[in-house]
């Protein structure tokens, strides 16, 4: 007796309770989806929302995100008062929501507009309270409703709890409340670092990704133009669930056919363009580690923890790695290539250059001033994962789950493994150590996987040695993991080689710009393993073996942090104030 | 405004408070009132200063600023006026009270301080002074049972001194 699990009922039935928290999440993983605004798995309990209420025996009605379940717990989830009582909470949410919903992003992914499709909300006896609210454009990234917002307090504690930067707060009280930043500032003059956390775990249209899709159409449709686009290693394990697929499917090749069909003149991966980063961050953490340069090396992959950086860790500006992100790396290479090879004798201005990325900051970081050239930006528009699948749908294109597979383009057609784990968090750390494992001990090792460096825990650490070498590695996600480690290396608590930092939590394939999902405890997992097994099925896993990149090298780059590397893969960093006029 | 360029003497005038207060995030209401004591009023770039010297987040003062009717982020005239207008001042003319300040005052729909910031009036829940309604404050002086007439004599024996 003493062996077995306790359990606890629900709706009738008995479910073992295998160490979940809140009831609420203890019948998410027993199929039955109580209904919330305001519960999401990877934040901490609000219980403002009063969707989740159930009625627990000998308590009485109780939310259920806050109820711990215990050995012998009766709860049922929809009784008659309950019914009455949730749809009544509903209609007030929607007598104090802009109900615009065919002008509204969110149509068809909104939490509210599903439960009050479900509760069979046909009619709102209360009076509609909230009207149309000017919309906050001001950031690249994101782009804020206050007149869809229910106040549920996602983005708020997202904000601060994955980033520990708490951009958005709740301002006002009672009619009067509303969710902005500090003094009431548009989002795009203040610390926020894009990162769009806050727009996945918004259950509603109140915040957004900065679309660019009619500019990325009126593009495509200009026969002026040549319109190229990159695509990174952890959209192709996530796209999928837009259309059906699982998540963690690779649909990669579905993906560059129904570009190819919408009218792309060329699609390149990204993963390709990673491996150009692994080569010089390597090569760039290699030497200042034989030559006493500036330790630890931080990565520089990730434009939110770029910026973050930028703003919140200023005395450790030389300690990232001068590479560019990927996606930049690739449209520097490209727009000096193509010209010579794929499109001959195009001009620049002509040449539109779009980036299909997990994230949010990349839009951010498109618009840096170091990443335009000449009045041309190196990426015209940067386009999350949720963009291109309206872009798709918006094409007509039905049968994406059944498109036959196509490959990308040369000259950055080949995908290898060592580019796509880009997308997990761990995975840049993993890249490098294959390149630098084969290049300090001179032994053929490119298959070889470092399984160290893998992992969930928000801080992680690693110690190897290779050819008399020893790396002390430390990998991390979320920006308040990142700064209690800058504040550990700072203190001089630990010291490290090499600090990988992705600001999204479990990396890029949860990035702000990807599928939001309410089970985000089920789905990322399922990308991350997607996006490792998808690497031990490629042919090419590391970037030395990277045959179409060392010719690339040859003819254009020369050695790994050449001068020509430096100019056109280097880039510099600057102190920026947190909130600017 | 720039988060590196509140005013020096503004900071530390923010950081004396903190330090008389207690430099911690809980200490943020007693901070705000000290400063609000200190300022009149919270302007931006003290709460700034709050939120650098606490050291939690800008958007979390202004949303503590913002909920508590006692905070203000306007600047208030020379002498306040609270009228309190819960149950039982409503119910003994508090209306009445606050229109004839309003009208003499020349205080428009909306607007609480004079144009020549000589007074601020204050519209109040409650005061917990009900057996004397309706009930009127000037300044840290409690006026009870009084009417317009009253009222208006007491604010502009104020106005002559």
């Amino acid at each position: 007796m003493e062996n077995t699990k306790p359990t606890m009922i629900i709706d009738g039935r008995s479910y073992p309770i295998n160490g979940e928290k809140t009831v609420i999440q203890l019948a998410r993983n027993n199929g039955i989806d109580i209904p919330s605004l305001c519960y999401h798995p990877s934040l901490s309990t609000f219980g403002a929302c009063r969707m989740c209420l159930v009625e627990c025996e000998g308590i009485g009605i109780i939310s259920s995100c806050t109820l711990a379940p215990r050995e012998g717990m009766v709860v049922k989830t929809s009784t008659e008062t309950l019914r009455h009582m949730k749809k009544t909470t509903l209609q007030l949410l929607l007598a104090d929501h802009d109900n615009e919903c065919t002008t509204c992003p969110k149509s068809g992914h909104c939490r509210l507009q599903e439960l009050a499709r479900r509760f069979a909300v046909n009619r709102n006896p209360f009076h509609q309270l909230k009207e149309r609210r000017p919309l906050d454009t001001s950031s690249p990234s994101i782009i804020r409703d206050s007149g869809k917002c229910i106040l549920c307090g996602n983005c708020v504690r997202a904000c601060s709890e994955f980033q520990g930067i708490g951009v958005l707060g709740f301002t006002g009280r009672g009619q009067s409340s509303e969710v902005k930043p500090a003094f009431g500032l548009p989002l795009g003059q203040t610390d926020c670092v894009n990162c769009g956390q806050c727009a996945s775990v918004c259950p509603v249209g109140a915040i957004v990704s900065h679309s660019y899709n009619d500019e990325i159409w009126a593009a495509i449709n200009d026969p002026d133009t040549t319109v190229v686009a990159q695509i990174a290693p952890a959209v192709r394990v996530a796209i999928g669930e837009e259309f059906g697929l699982k998540p963690g499917t690779n649909a990669m090749g579905k993906m560059v056919a129904a570009m190819k069909k919408i009218g792309f003149d060329a699609v390149y991966d990204t993963a390709f363009a990673a491996d150009i980063t692994t080569i010089e961050e390597a090569t760039e953490i290699i030497g200042r580690i034989k030559n006493g340069g500036k330790l630890p090396v931080f990565t520089s992959c990730c434009p939110a923890w770029v910026k973050y950086a930028e703003e919140y860790e200023q005395d450790m500006l030389d300690n990232l790695s001068s590479c560019k992100s990927p996606q930049e790396m690739g449209a520097a290479v490209l727009r000096k290539i193509l010209p010579e090879t794929t499109f001959p004798g195009i001009e620049q201005k002509n040449l539109v250059v779009i980036s299909v990325m997990p994230c949010t900051a990349k839009k951010f970081e498109v618009n840096r001033e170091e990443f335009s050239h000449d009045g041309v930006k190196d990426i015209n528009y940067s386009m999350t994962t949720i963009e291109l699948a309206a872009l798709i749908r918006e094409a007509g294109i039905e049968d994406f789950d059944t498109l036959e597979d196509a490959p990308c383009d040369n000259p950055f057609g080949l995908e290898t493994g060592s580019g796509v784990i880009f997308g997990a968090t761990g995975g840049v750390t993993e890249a490098v150590l294959r390149y630098a494992a084969e290049k300090l001990t001179g032994k053929k090792s490119g298959d070889v996987k470092f399984y160290d460096v893998r992992g969930v825990e928000g801080i992680r650490e690693a110690s190897l040695t290779v050819a008399g070498i020893t790396l002390n590695l430390c990998q991390v996600h979320s920006l308040a993991n990142a700064r209690k480690v800058c504040e550990d290396i700072r203190t001089g608590k630990k010291q490290y080689h090499v600090v990988e930092v992705m600001a999204c939590p479990n990396g890029c394939v949860n990035g702000g710009g990807q599928p939001a999902t309410l089970y985000t405890d089920k789905v990322v997992p399922l990308r991350t393993k997607g996006t490792y097994a998808h690497d031990a099925e490629l042919a090419v896993q590391a970037p030395q073996d990277n045959k179409p990149l060392a010719d690339i090298y040859a003819k254009y780059l020369g050695e790994p942090n050449s001068e020509v590397c430096h100019h056109l893969l280097h880039t510099h960093y600057t102190k920026r104030p947190k909130y600017t006029k | 405004m720039q988060d590196n360029s509140v005013n020096n003497e503004t900071a530390s005038r923010v950081d004396a408070i903190i330090e008389r207060i207690g430099r911690h995030p809980d200490m943020l209401v007693p901070v705000l009132q000290a400063a609000q004591e200190e300022f009149k009023y919270l302007p931006q770039d003290v709460m700034m200063s709050i939120a650098q010297g606490l050291n939690i987040p800008p958007a979390k003062v202004y949303g503590v600023a913002t909920f508590y009717a006692h905070f203000t982020l306007e600047p208030k005239g020379r002498h306040i006026i609270r009228c309190c207008d819960g149950t039982a001042c409503h119910v003994k003319g508090s209306m009445a009270i606050m229109d004839a300040i309003r009208s003499h005052l020349n205080l428009k729909e909306g607007q609480k301080t004079t144009a020549d910031g000589n007074f601020s009036l204050e519209i109040v829940s409650c005061l917990g002074a009900c057996g004397l309604a309706p009930v009127m404050v000037l300044d840290e002086k409690v006026h009870g049972q009084s009417n317009s007439k009253d009222a208006l004599e007491i604010i502009k024996s104020c106005e002559e001194k």
